[in-house]
């Protein structure tokens, strides 16, 4: 914690913020379902700014004793007053709080995964400017009307595959003035899942294993255009329906009807020995995708794990899921 | 904290809040500088609107170079109490010109509340006290939209929160202003020019000088009468008192403070209170003449009072005079040395006359008779605008021009009586003074300026002559606005054409007076006073601080119950509480509704569920979404809602 003057050596710097987050900030790991912020939760201190404007005051005090201005001392205590009262401000700006996870979709491992923070407000007073950040990025700022509720989408790199916790997020809000930041920690129970990161190589799937014989290329080749869905970041540029974005409809993906009967098994031990288990969940993730937009149906065999021969949204999803989650413990 | 750029609203806020702060100085201001900070703020705007990018460090520090240089050129200082005004003004500009972000936009509005405190240098009065309120409340105003610099707030909810904080404050501010243990300044020198500009009396008088002065309606000082209010014409206020004569021009102070003048009153006290506006001189103003004075000052032997330190903030003192008086029979011979005394040459033609007066006449009262007699026969005229005068300025006076104001009366008067042998000075000060019958107290302004002379008699001692009283004796007994001729340009105020306007004036001017007595007059003595009438056993720091700590954790404890009471007030959206009863009774059933789980999907999920009640829910979800994410707003609506989820059963 930078707000510390002194920096302890690692060990002992790791054991006294933990003691912190235990005894001060009350964490006790990922909480389940909304976290109200009581006024126990909300913790404030004043900012740089803050400090600052306490600098203010003063040479203002000194200027008005030096030449005995009463409407100086008016001003000054003025402000000083309206200092002191923006403190209230801002505790109450963020105290009553409902915090909640919601709808996190699964991303590629190298994608921001995008965690929305659901902000409830059940009472009658508007909340303005609450920032909702993690790990000191920059903040994602929205205002809550009164019984209303705000999502801050908070971007989080996914480094691997699997489940990813984004930790614990910090609330804090400095309106009105600016003088002080009212800060909430919730750590909630949201997780994202990580899909591997597709294989950036093209290699065809290994040919013998294709019972019709055909390839991705062969298939498409052929294949009839049925319509039109919303992109994502896995299609294939190539599928791109460029002329419908020209047209500001935003990116969509073009749709095929492969061969009804072509069908492909991608089996773990059909990779090449020497590989490791990232790439070849990598190599096995770049096919999942390739097949679905080939619109061929696929299967996947994992060491003790078959999904059998199928096609679509759901089917591709199940097979990113087992790949992502692949010999991990955290279920 | 937000990084982004400032939006253009919240630039036009900053501009309008600081265009505000600068405005009061801008009189003051030479014009060059009002305009460089007017044009910097109108480039700015242009920069924002354009979403042009911001001017280079270096066009800043040199036009930062150039406002330093031009200052020197314009005050020849560069820290002087105007010239640092100035630099301020220039630099918030400057800074503006760099402002893009929460940060700068900051330190531009804490520069701004600085320069509020810089006005109060120059006026502390109630209007001025009022615009401050407004520039304060504009400059927190567009300190609150600074918190999200690229997100606009409605302007009504900046100023409605900048309200709101700051009649939560007052409170707290009046218990600080009554209690904060007050220390008198100054802790350190000040800047050779903070006091210049204030008017009043100087301690020489030349012709002209006295009329130039009566231009202004300025006040002087206030007078509470303790006991029975004399006669406005007996109001003779003492001030400086002039000796030495060099043919033009008289000059004062010819003895320091010492021990009391013997003074054998005829008559009783007459005991007030007199209120000093600031005049940067050490002499302070009583009645003829004066019998006490008070602790922080002393008095001379012609009968000054001079404080110990000039008279740099408003002062209030106490003094009894007696109107009947004798004083100076046993007067010391080099005194009387000394008002006799002139310059070789000067003024020849009324050297000749006094002593021909001398000659003929023989007692001293003949001559004096003599003198105030030429001035009431001889067609001498009593103006504002006396014509100017050459190189013997009494004869001129005396033989050619015969107008002029008291002044000329005073100083040529004396000139006649020392030609003739007669010790005489002259007496500087006011005359008169206008009763405020709203509060009971007298108003004596610049425009009262005045001033007479003294003789010396061998069996009375110092005898008070008013020569202007010879010439327009409306003067000594209406006041100077019905003595000057109606085209003399007299102050608007101090004129008797229109009494409505007087009467206005009376009832401001007693306002005013409260405001100095009760705001600016708030000094450690009056602190200490009013902690003493309020029951503080003894009036330290430590106990002030003590109440002080007490009366403020009161305050603090009441706002903040006040302020978070608002936090426990539950919901109260009607839409809301029916759609939570729904979502309990299914919850019930055990389909409770997934926190990330929108209205829609939900319905949907639960008409799957339970087909028989499609319709139903359907009908609530819609509805409900209408009422809290659509336009709907209708009260027939939320009853209807109502309705449905009363009747609904799982």
């Amino acid at each position: 914690m930078s707000a510390f003057p002194w920096r302890p050596s690692r060990p002992l710097r790791f054991g006294f913020r933990n003691f912190i987050d235990r005894w001060l900030f009350k964490l006790k790991g990922p909480e389940a379902g909304p976290v109200l912020l009581t006024q126990r939760r909300v913790f404030i201190l004043p900012t740089r700014q803050g400090l600052l404007f306490g600098a203010l005051l003063i040479l203002l005090l000194t200027g008005s004793i030096n030449y005995n201005l009463s409407l100086g001392y008016v001003l000054t205590f003025l402000l000083a007053a309206m200092g002191i009262i923006s403190m209230l401000h801002a505790f109450r700006n963020l105290a009553g709080l409902l915090v909640r996870s919601g709808k996190t979709d699964p991303v590629f491992a190298g994608e921001h995964a995008s965690f929305a923070v659901c902000v409830d407000n059940n009472r009658t007073l508007p909340r303005y400017a609450i920032a909702v950040t993690r790990n000191k990025q920059d903040p994602v700022f929205c205002d809550v009307a009164q019984s209303a509720t705000a999502t801050a989408e908070v971007n989080v790199t996914a480094q691997r595959r699997g489940w990813l916790r984004p930790g614990r997020f910090t609330l804090y809000t400095r309106f009105p003035l600016g003088l002080f930041r009212a800060w909430s920690y919730v750590e909630l129970d949201s997780r994202c899942l990580v899909y591997p990161r597709p294989d950036p190589s093209k290699l065809p799937p290994p040919k013998h294993q294709s019972q019709t014989g055909s390839s991705f290329e062969a298939g498409q080749g052929n294949d009839d255009f049925t319509g039109l869905r919303p992109h994502q970041s896995s299609d294939s540029p190539r599928h791109i329906a460029w002329k419908a974005a020209a047209r500001d409809y935003g990116l969509l993906t073009k749709q095929f009807i492969g061969q009804a009967d072509a069908e492909l098994w991608l089996d773990w031990n059909d990779l090449p020995a020497g590989l490791d288990d990232e790439s070849r969940l990598s190599r096995l993730c770049r096919w999942v995708l390739d097949a679905e937009s080939a619109g061929i149906s696929y299967g996947l065999r994992l060491p003790g794990k078959e999904l059998s021969l199928a096609y679509g949204e759901q089917h591709r999803h199940n097979c990113l899921e087992a790949l992502a989650l692949f010999r991990q413990e955290d279920g | 904290m937000d990084n982004k750029p400032l939006s253009f609203r919240n630039i036009v806020w900053l501009l309008l809040a600081l265009a505000l702060v600068a405005a009061p100085h801008a009189e003051r201001l030479p014009p060059w500088v009002s305009i460089f900070a007017g044009v910097l703020g109108l480039w700015r705007l242009y920069i924002a609107q354009r979403r042009l990018p911001l001017l280079s460090k270096w066009l800043l520090f040199s036009m930062l170079g150039a406002g330093i240089a031009g200052i020197y050129l314009s005050y020849g200082v560069i820290l002087g109490r105007d010239s640092g005004v100035a630099l301020l003004v220039l630099l918030t500009g400057l800074k503006l010109m760099e402002t893009n972000s929460q940060r700068d936009a900051v330190m531009v509005l804490f520069l701004g509340y600085f320069l509020i405190i810089t006005n109060f240098l120059y006026s502390q009065t109630i209007i001025t006290g009022l615009y401050m309120l407004l520039v304060v409340l504009v400059l927190t105003a567009a300190w609150i939209g600074c918190n999200r610099p690229s997100h606009d707030y409605p302007d009504k909810l900046k100023l409605h929160l900048a309200g709101t904080l700051f009649i939560q404050s007052v409170p707290l501010m009046v218990v600080l202003f009554l209690l904060f243990p007050r220390v008198q300044g100054p802790l350190w020198g000040l800047p050779q020019d903070a006091y210049s500009g204030t008017t009043g009396l100087s301690d020489s008088m030349s012709p002209g000088s006295l009329s130039q002065l009566t231009q202004s309606d300025a006040v002087a000082f206030r007078v509470k009468f303790n006991d029975p209010a004399p006669n406005a014409s007996t109001l003779y206020w003492r001030g400086p008192v002039l000796w030495r004569f060099n043919g033009r021009t008289w000059y004062g102070r010819t003895y320091a403070v010492s021990e009391p003048p013997e003074l054998q009153a005829l008559d009783k006290p007459l005991r007030y209170t007199v209120t000093l506006e600031p005049h940067n001189r050490d002499w302070l103003f009583a009645l003829d003449m004066p019998g006490t004075f008070p602790p922080q000052a002393g008095i001379t032997p012609d009968f000054q009072i001079i404080s110990n330190a000039p008279v740099r903030s408003r002062m209030r003192y106490e003094v009894a005079s007696y109107l009947k008086y004798q004083t100076g029979i046993n007067e010391n011979p080099v005194a009387l040395r000394r008002a006799l005394q002139l310059p070789r040459n000067s003024n020849p033609r009324a050297t000749e006359l006094a002593q021909s007066w001398r000659r003929s006449a023989g007692d001293d009262s003949a001559i004096i008779n003599r003198a105030l007699n030429l001035f009431r026969k001889e067609n001498f005229y009593y103006t504002m605008q006396p014509p100017l005068l050459g190189e013997h300025p009494v004869d001129e006076f005396l033989f050619d021009t015969k107008r002029g104001f008291c002044e000329h009366y005073a100083s040529s008067f004396t000139f006649l009586m020392r030609s003739a042998g007669i010790p005489a000075r002259i007496v500087t000060g006011y005359q008169g003074g206008d009763f405020n019958a709203i509060d009971d107290y007298f108003i004596v302004r610049q425009a009262d300026a005045h001033a007479w002379v003294e003789v010396w008699l061998k069996q009375r001692g110092w005898v008070r002559i008013d020569p202007t009283a010879a010439v327009s004796p409306l003067r000594v007994e209406a006041g100077i606005a019905a003595a000057v001729p109606a085209t003399d340009p007299l102050p608007l105020l101090v004129r008797h054409d229109y009494p409505w306007l007087r009467e206005a004036r009376f009832i401001w001017d007693a306002m005013a007076n409260n405001w100095n007595q009760w705001v600016l007059g708030y000094t450690p003595q009056r602190q200490a006073q009013f902690m003493t009438r309020l029951g503080m056993s003894e009036a330290t720091w430590q106990n002030m601080a003590i109440a002080l700590l007490l009366a403020s954790g009161f305050i603090m404890l009441g706002l903040a119950g006040m302020i978070l009471w608002r936090l426990r007030t539950a919901p109260r959206d009607p839409v809301q509480l029916a759609y939570h009863k729904f979502c309990g009774k299914l919850a019930k059933d055990g389909l409770a509704r997934h926190p990330a789980e929108g209205p829609q999907d939900y319905s949907l999920r639960l008409a799957q569920a339970k087909p028989l009640k499609a319709e139903t829910i359907r009908s609530i979800s819609e509805l409900y979404i209408a009422l809290r994410y659509g336009t709907l707003a209708d009260k027939l609506a939320v009853k209807r809602l109502r309705q449905l989820v009363s009747g609904f059963e799982t």
